[in-house]
């Protein structure tokens, strides 16, 4: 009796294929939370809370969740990058938790901008 | 009792690595160079920082195997961001974690500036160091745990073990590897796939294969940091090795030198066991394959194969007679197939990416990638990957970032002790098997010495035969003797007593040592002497025949005088072990020739540039 089927082996491969994606950078879509002074004391921690269990709740390994500091727009934190592979990146502002589960239904897992919340697409100018 | 793999899933899940809420990996370098610049400290406060700040169940610290870019180390890559942070001390650490993973911001001063250059590149892909490699044998190199096989089969691990036997008949495999073109990775440049074919079709029983890990030459360390990194890369080469030609049993032949890859390679080996990967009836294919680790003790002449064959016998360490051949009659006078660490690390990418694509990267002759640990007077000392017909120069200056402090590059040493030197003008030569052979050095096992304006040519080859010296077995005569005379001579010409007539003596011997040597190592031994007097002759001439040393490298060549820019300062004649130097304060001091030991620790000191080095 062999210890590992063929099958058992490649199910422990979908298990780990998150972290895989994770260091390959090769997911599918990102979500930056904006985590300046500003965005944490406007409540970017639980943003980034809320999306932390999102994620994990869709079962998706291939989205992935990270930081960067103040976008620059302080009085409209806390704010999110959203970018899907091949698309141009949309910042959301003004987020709460029910907000931030809409943006990533509709956005996220089904590519349709959330127009009402979102703040502006695209990337401000290389200088 | 077996462990049920549900049983054993579940477990993996307490582990860690498969919980799915981390949202950041910090991959830590754990090879040996990082290790031994406090990697492992740098790890352990990183993930103490980490819960101090509540953020250890989104961040994960992974320790990884060798990043490459040694002379950076300890080295942290943050992902998915693709942030390279470099030389980290302990007091950068609660900075970075506060900056970085609490607030978002990414910490400049920690992240890499190109010599030369002031501005830093924060992301990983965008480092000429790295971008410029291409890889197939370091596939895995920072993206895994080389203790955890899950990482590994996480990376399309055992994989290509899975298309062998479900899809694939022993000479299906033996043609596919014979197609790809790969060759030898230990030096000799042999074909693979027909060492394989010669193995499989050889009769005898039980057959075995071996991993070749005595990476002996000095400065050079691929294979050690393939096996720290991704120890189940060779692990399943050698499995398929092993379907190819009938084998059922195999080692991995080390040296006891090498602790940490040792100790990473058993405890692979352990976890494929648990996973059924090695023992009796492979994944249910009705394949039996189990490996062992045998440790030598580090005699250079055991990377030869048959001394290696002899040492895992238990008997002195020393080459025979081919043929018979391995293939033929190897270990126990069976048929045996030896391969290098490197070689065995490229079998599962070829099988799972094709022969065509192998074949698709190099040159006519040489397929696929190499390896090379850049050593000596380079910048960016390290490990990288590139791709065959890649030219020295693109190695030594786009990736090596050139040579330190302004210096000129002055050759390049390649394929060790038995390798030779090429000269800076040669930079264009491709890496190639027979390119390489062309200009009298060799390909070898990747080790690469850069060498600038103040390395003497004799000294360095003085330097390689002294170790091939120390190293040979002393079965045959003329390595043996004809080692040592070489030398002599060698040691006479740096010390100013060479004669008229010496080049041509070494030369002969040279000759005559090639030819009457039965193995590997006294048949290129001479080569790094025929080398430098091929491409240097010149130096040699101007220490034999005007007893100068043109680098200003040879002590007992040089001499050290004081000019007229001496301001007295007296700093020279306090840091003199031999009081040699005297002088008035605020007067030009002079060095006694009689007394001067010549250690050049007054040329150091001088800030005034007023002691000449001749």
């Amino acid at each position: 009796m062999p210890k590992l089927s063929i099958a058992d082996l490649e199910e422990i491969r979908n298990k780990v294929k998150k972290s895989t994606i994770l260091r390959e950078g090769s997911s599918v879509a990102k979500i930056t939370v904006h985590m300046g002074t500003c965005g944490i004391a406007a409540g970017a921690r639980t943003i980034m809370d809320t999306v932390i269990r999102i994620i994990e709740e869709s079962k998706r390994n291939d989205i992935i969740v990270t930081t960067s500091g103040c976008a620059g727009f302080c009085s409209k934190e806390p704010m999110v990058t959203v970018e899907i592979k091949g698309e141009a990146p949309v910042k959301y502002s003004s987020l709460n938790e029910s907000k931030i589960k809409k943006i990533f239904e509709e956005h996220v897992l089904n590519g349709k901008i959330v127009e009402e919340y979102a703040l502006a697409i695209g990337n401000e100018r290389e200088p | 009792m077996v462990k049920s793999w549900k049983n054993m899933l579940s477990q993996l899940e307490m582990r860690g690595n498969l919980n799915m809420e981390f949202r950041s990996h910090l991959m830590v370098c754990a090879g040996t160079g990082c290790v031994s610049n406090g990697a492992f400290n740098v790890k352990k406060l990183l993930e103490e920082e980490i819960k101090k700040r509540g953020l250890e169940k989104e961040i994960l610290v992974v320790a990884t195997g060798c990043q490459g870019f040694c002379a950076q180390g300890p080295i942290v890559v943050v992902q998915p961001d693709d942030i390279f942070y470099q030389l980290i001390s302990p007091e950068d650490i609660p900075f970075l974690v506060e900056e970085h993973f609490l607030k978002g911001r990414p910490v400049k001063k920690m992240m890499y500036t190109p010599p030369g250059e002031k501005t830093q590149i924060p992301r990983m892909s965008e480092i000429g160091f790295f971008n410029k490699q291409r890889l197939i044998a370091l596939r895995n190199k920072g993206l895994i745990d080389a203790e955890q096989i899950d990482d590994y089969i996480g990376r399309e691990g055992y994989n290509a073990l899975i298309k062998v036997l479900q899809t694939m008949s022993p000479d299906d495999i033996v043609s596919e590897i014979k197609k790809s073109g790969l060759r030898g990775r230990g030096g000799g440049g042999f074909p693979t796939g027909l060492k394989w074919e010669i193995c499989k079709n050889s009769k005898g029983d039980p057959k075995y294969i071996i991993c070749n890990a005595d990476e002996g030459d000095p400065g050079a360390y691929m294979d050690r940091s393939i096996i720290e990194s991704d120890p189940h890369s060779v692990i399943e080469g050698m499995l398929i090795g092993a379907l190819a030609i009938g084998a059922h049993e195999g080692v991995v032949y080390i040296r006891t030198e090498y602790p940490l890859a040792i100790k990473r390679l058993e405890s692979a080996i352990e976890q494929a066991r648990e996973y059924g990967l090695l023992g009796k009836d492979i994944l249910g294919k009705g394949f039996d394959f189990d490996l062992r680790i045998k440790q030598g003790a580090g005699a250079f002449v055991c990377g030869e194969e048959t001394a290696l064959m002899a040492s895992i016998e238990g008997k002195r360490g020393m080459p025979n007679k081919r043929p018979p051949f391995p293939a033929e009659s190897g270990l126990w006078g069976k048929p045996t197939n030896i391969n290098n660490v490197e070689t065995w690390a490229n079998i599962p990418w070829i099988i799972l990416n094709g022969a065509e694509r192998f074949a698709s990267i190099g040159t006519e002759k040489s397929k696929g990638t190499k390896v090379f640990s850049l050593v000596g007077k380079i910048n960016n000392t390290g490990l990288v990957e590139v791709p065959m017909g890649i030219t020295l120069k693109e190695i030594i200056f786009d990736i090596g970032g050139g040579v330190p402090n302004g210096k000129k590059f002055k050759a390049v040493q390649m394929g060790g002790p038995s390798g030779g030197c090429i000269p800076a003008e040669l930079g264009d030569t491709i890496i190639d098997y027979d390119s390489v052979n062309a200009t009298g050095a060799i390909m070898g096992s990747g080790g690469m010495v850069v060498m600038d304006e103040t390395t003497c040519m004799v000294d360095v080859a003085k330097y390689f035969l002294n170790f091939t010296q120390a190293e040979s077995c002393g079965k045959c005569t003329f390595c043996r003797i004809g080692t040592k005379r070489m030398l002599e001579i060698l040691q006479r010409i740096c010390d100013g007593k060479g004669e008229e007539g010496d080049i041509e003596k070494l030369q002969e011997l040279a000759a005559q040592i090639k030819d009457s040597s039965l193995c590997g190592l006294g048949q290129t031994a001479p080569n790094p002497v025929l080398t430098t007097i091929k491409y240097f002759r010149h130096e040699y001439e101007a220490h034999i025949k005007d007893k100068k040393c043109p680098a200003k490298s040879c002590k007992s060549l040089v001499t050290y005088d004081i000019n007229d820019k001496c301001i007295g300062c007296g700093a020279c004649a306090r840091v003199c072990p031999t009081k040699a130097i005297t002088g008035e304060k605020k007067q030009k001091h002079i060095i006694d020739q009689a007394k001067c030991i010549k250690c050049g620790a007054c040329y150091d000191t001088c800030k005034f540039n007023s002691i000449d080095k001749n």
